[in-house]
């Protein structure tokens, strides 16, 4: 079977050789990119901007930006179908394509971002390290003096002068971060947007709408998985309460609805610039009305009319623009909220991407995309719900490993 | 301690170590020295088709199937043949069941999912076949998205993909206006037509251009003024496909009608 043709549905007069051949890994490319860039902006509006509440937070989406990072080219992984010569990108990069940089930009993204939680965690990894110098037993707790130490990179001297310098490059390392964050996204938006054989993607709008919705995204993951460890972290501070009989003050409380509801305004204000940019974009495409408007409007229009009027307009942006505006946010509408502008945001990537192929080149046909659910072979599971599925739990587990050797929170031990 | 002055004189030193190999990079760009060698290019190959010969037998698509080793029942194809039929209310319907590997041996009009869709006789105003191939794009926008090289233009025109560099991304796939590229079922990299590359060199002409029974199909070097191609290029009035797009493409049609895809 050719590439493609598992998962194509052809409608009229579509060339031989046309197939869905960009599917649902390419949809999760500029998704998890979005989150990343859009966590690593919400830490920064703490460490540039000096918005003091969002304190607790900014930690929380930096580590988890730092998560969501190796998910990033994830999906572009499985996706290529010589994934063993990815490194040709780096050996020869072929700089007239926009692919060709992704590589750099992603590494320079990734040293930012690693050298940024550095200065916010060095502290931290020196008073582990020689508490467990000190007090560790057994080869557990000397392996990980051992980890800690290599951790500190020879940096041991933890003054009042040298945490305040730390601070200085933590507020540098996020203000540089933005800049790049943004290319980081603006730059997948390129890659669509730069393709003049496709009708849809071809517009230079496309590297915004991506930022700002990749800003929204990212802000509504934090504020979900915040609201999701604050009070799993409840949960258990009140189960070992209740073993230790600690008084019940000291378990840890959950989410904090000033901070959600804070967080909530700056991803309203994104959010409002990405649904102004998108439907610009779409009048103007009326408006004007080049040789493809015909087969565009009966894609928008009566093709994919429920995924981006139904699902991405309206499920995904008015639903949740009205839970979050309306006064008085409740964290529990705060969850149903950020939920639905998840499911708005990875809704216009599929209707992007998926719906930038749902009609031919020749447009005198439509082309259908069937997600494989079932995995038929290892290509319907790469290029299926599977594959979709393990991009997207992925960085769950990475942040779970990273926050054992950076905590979030503020911890109740004294080292 | 270093002086301003030490420092500067440093800093030079260190920027001129730096741009030196790089200069010499670009005093040894091979094909700059080949271009100078051989005092600019005498071939670019282009493709004549002369649709009114076309008869959809689908004999060029047969002979390439084999001829480049693309797997006879898969359904990719370097070239095709197209069929339109416009019928009196002004309707087009166009169809390449197979690529029209074995012709069209219907008079049924394949819609894919939406099914065979007869057209009585008495209805059809005119009715035509469009046999399609790569273009070899004078400004290929396949090159040009292509992240690691592995799609290039050589020096007499012809566009090909390395087999050993492609990373299958698929981005050319999507670059190309004309949907002529797809990925090779055995190989596994983008593939598409190579106006028979292999055989051009050797003297010979394409395996389609000698499977035309008809002659519908001919393959010719543009910078030679004495080639029958090149005539009826520049003297007759061809047309090409999708000009809107910039490609600059070198399959040059007679008797394209403006239904034509
Ligand atoms: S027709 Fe398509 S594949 Fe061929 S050179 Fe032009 S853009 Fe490239
Ligand atoms: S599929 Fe291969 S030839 Fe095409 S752009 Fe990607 S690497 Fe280049």
């Amino acid at each position: 079977m050719v590439h493609g043709e598992a998962w194509t549905l052809k409608e009229f007069f579509v060339y031989p050789n046309e197939y869905i051949y960009w599917s649902i890994q390419i949809v999760m490319y500029p998704f998890m990119t979005g989150l990343v860039a859009g966590a690593f902006v919400l830490s920064s509006l703490y460490h540039v901007f000096g918005v003091k509440q969002l304190k607790e937070i900014a930690r929380f989406s930096l580590v988890f930006s730092f998560a969501l990072l190796p998910c990033a080219p994830m999906p572009l992984l499985l996706h290529l179908q010589q994934p063993l010569r990815n490194h040709h990108v780096l050996m020869t990069p072929h700089f007239t394509s926009a692919i060709a940089a992704f590589g750099i930009v992603f590494l320079t993204y990734g040293m930012i971002v690693a050298s940024e939680l550095w200065f916010v965690y060095r502290g931290h990894f020196v008073a582990r390290a020689l508490h467990l110098r000190e007090n560790g037993r057994g080869v557990v707790d000397h392996l990980l003096a051992i980890l800690f130490s290599l951790l500190t990179l020879g940096a041991w001297d933890v003054g009042e002068e040298a945490l305040h310098r730390d601070e200085k490059a933590v507020k540098v390392l996020a203000g540089a971060g933005i800049p790049v964050a943004c290319f980081l996204h603006g730059y997948a938006g390129f890659i669509f947007g730069s393709v003049k054989a496709n009708a849809l993607w071809m517009t230079p709008l496309m590297p915004v709408i991506f930022i700002c919705s990749a800003v929204v995204s990212g802000i509504a993951l934090c504020i979900l998985s915040y609201v999701a460890v604050c009070q799993l972290r409840k949960l258990l501070g009140r189960r070992a309460a209740a073993r230790d009989d600690l008084s019940p003050g000291d378990e840890p409380g959950g989410a904090d609805p000033a901070i959600v509801a804070l967080t909530a305004r700056y991803l309203l204000i994104f959010l409002v610039l990405a649904i102004t940019l998108e439907l610009l974009d779409l009048i103007f495409r009326g408006y004007t009305a080049v040789k493809s408007w015909d087969i565009l409007r009966s894609v928008i229009y009566e093709k994919d009319f429920v995924k981006i009027f139904i699902l991405q307009y309206g499920l995904g942006n008015l639903v949740p623009f009205i839970l979050l505006s309306l006064p008085r946010l409740t964290i529990r509408r705060a969850v149903a909220g950020t939920l639905l502008v998840l499911l708005g945001v990875f809704m216009m990537r599929w209707n992007v991407v998926i719906g930038g192929q749902a009609f031919s080149s020749s447009f005198a046909g439509f082309m259908e995309y069937r997600l494989p659910i079932v995995p038929e072979s290892m290509e319907t599971f790469r290029e299926g719900l599977g594959g979709a599925l393990l991009v997207a739990g992925m960085p769950y587990f990475l942040f779970f490993l990273i926050s054992r050797v950076m905590p979030i929170f503020p911890s109740r031990q004294n080292y | 301690m270093i002086t301003r002055r030490t420092f500067c004189k440093q800093a030079l030193l260190v920027a001129g170590g730096t741009v030196l190999p790089l200069a010499a990079l670009e005093l040894f760009d091979p094909r700059r020295l080949l271009a100078e060698k051989e005092e600019g290019a005498k071939v670019r190959w282009v493709f004549l088709v002369d649709t009114h010969k076309c008869v959809g037998c689908g004999f060029c698509v047969k002979a390439c199937k084999i001829e480049n080793e693309i797997p006879y029942d898969a359904h990719v194809s370097r070239t095709w043949v197209e069929r339109y039929v416009v019928t009196k209310d002004g309707r087009t319907l166009i169809d390449s069941p197979g690529a029209a590997r074995d012709g069209f041996t219907s008079s049924k009009i394949d819609q894919n999912s939406a099914g065979m869709v007869e057209v009585k006789d008495e209805e059809i105003a005119k009715a035509f076949f469009v046999p399609k191939l790569c273009n070899q794009c004078d400004n290929p926008p396949c090159v040009q998205v292509c992240p690691v090289g592995a799609t290039y233009q050589t020096a007499d025109g012809v566009v090909l993909v390395d087999r050993k560099w492609c990373i299958g991304c698929g981005y050319c796939v999507m670059g190309c206006p004309y949907g002529v590229r797809f990925f090779h079922p055995v190989y596994n990299v983008a593939e598409k037509c190579t106006f028979c590359y292999h055989r051009l060199h050797k003297g010979m002409k394409t395996a389609c251009v000698d499977a035309c029974p008809f002659g519908a199909r001919q393959v010719g070097n543009l910078l030679d003024p004495d080639d029958p191609v090149t005539k009826v290029i520049t003297s007759e009035r061809v047309s090409v496909l999708k000009e809107e797009y910039g490609t600059k493409p070198q399959v040059f049609y007679l008797g394209l009608s403006m239904e034509v895809k």
